[in-house]
């Protein structure tokens, strides 16, 4: 579990517009300095949030990044519900998912 | 006195990013109350507005994370975050190093803090500025206060905090305004975004606008996460806002909760010369 790299990468990402120049172009030269499991890199790699949302990435983190992957707000919120679908629960950090995985909290 | 003006709000990023997808009468309403604030503000004629703000990993991370930050910086610049996203522009903020360093050095005597002369920012206080000083034109001290990697400051020290800036802010000749901007109970970022819990919000307002210190400090994280969620871990900027009020009565402009909002939408304002 590399979680704490993963997250930092998405720090990083979040605030650097060099790093987002960069990983636009060339995904894997970005986050070839961050440790991170053959998962994590998979789910950065693919931009698949509801794998990142699953492996506990802090929810602040993950929004600005689905944000920068240009994610409309209701499929951000669709995608970590079709990744505990598909990965199942939140494994760790505070953004467990809490409602039904029907239910659509804010209409969307 | 220099302390002139003291409220807090909300600042969800989807209060501008989502504007299209509210309901009108709810987003006009809010907006409403935030134009309200912005005018009690300019009324009071600040030469500064100390924000307090929960950052959301913006500048301060599991690195090096300081449980209290003011900034102490020129200018600082924001947000951060994707334009077209949150519906705010890019651009630079004036700040207060002066101000930023009386301040610092007057709270230190109370609380232990970081400083950074360096700060973009986020959502977490482009959203309060985009209402409230929307040309930008008002010098800012941003201050942060960790609400979301903990551990966290535990909440009398955040009270302990405002009692500090309220001593420094009366030491400091300039005209200051402080706002706290979290959000009350709410889930945000997560496929819970839109959960609200109405009435543990009414019942932390309540204890707010009467500065209850005790009853506003009663709260453990174990029941904040578990009835108001991790997005109410923030209640840590209200609590400051409350210590520096010194008892003075607040009231309540708006609260509702807005779910495409993401929070219990809320604008408060403390009655200084009462």
């Amino acid at each position: 579990m590399s979680l704490y790299a993963l997250q930092k990468f998405i720090y990083h990402l979040n605030r650097d517009p060099d790093l987002q120049a960069r990983f636009k172009t060339d995904r894997a030269g970005a986050v070839a300095p961050y440790e991170f499991t053959e998962e994590e890199r998979q789910a950065v790699l693919g931009g698949d949030v509801g794998l990142l949302y699953v492996l506990g990435v802090n929810g602040q983190l993950l929004m600005h990044f689905a944000a920068l992957e240009g994610m409309p707000w209701a499929d951000y919120i669709q995608s970590m519900r079709d990744g505990v679908d598909r990965y199942g629960p939140v494994r760790a950090g505070i953004y467990a998912m809490t409602t039904r995985q029907d239910e659509k909290v804010a209409g969307v | 006195m220099s302390l002139v003006f003291l409220g807090a709000l909300s600042h969800a990023p989807g209060i501008v990013g989502r504007a299209d997808q509210a309901d009108a009468a709810a987003k006009d309403g809010f907006y409403a109350g935030l134009g309200r604030m912005r005018e009690a503000l300019e009324a009071a004629k600040p030469d500064a507005l100390v924000v307090i703000g929960a950052e959301h990993f913006a500048n301060f991370f599991m690195d090096n994370m300081p449980a209290y930050a003011i900034g102490m910086a020129e200018h600082y610049e924001g947000p951060i975050e994707d334009e077209d996203w949150l519906k705010i522009k890019r651009g630079r903020i004036p700040g207060n190093p002066g101000l930023s360093l009386r301040l610092i050095r007057s709270i230190m005597n109370d609380v232990d803090l970081a400083y950074a002369e360096e700060w973009k920012f986020d959502h977490g206080i482009m959203v309060p500025l985009h209402f409230l000083t929307p040309c930008y034109d008002l010098p800012i001290v941003p201050v942060n206060i960790n609400c979301q990697g903990p551990p966290l400051t535990p909440l009398h020290r955040a009270w302990a905090f405002g009692e500090a800036l309220r001593k420094a802010c009366d030491a400091a000749p300039e005209r200051i305004a402080v706002v706290g901007t979290g959000g009350i109970s709410h889930w945000p970022a997560t496929p819970d975004s839109g959960k609200i819990n109405e009435t543990w919000d009414r019942e932390f307002l309540d204890r707010w606008v009467r500065g209850d210190r005790e009853a506003l400090l009663s709260y453990t994280d174990e029941d904040t996460y578990r009835e108001a969620g991790q997005g109410g871990f923030e209640i840590r900027t209200f609590i400051p806002i409350a210590a520096a009020a010194r008892g003075a009565p607040a009231e309540v402009w708006f609260y509702q909760p807005i779910p495409i909002f993401a929070v219990g939408c809320t604008v408060a304002v403390v009655k200084l010369d009462a």
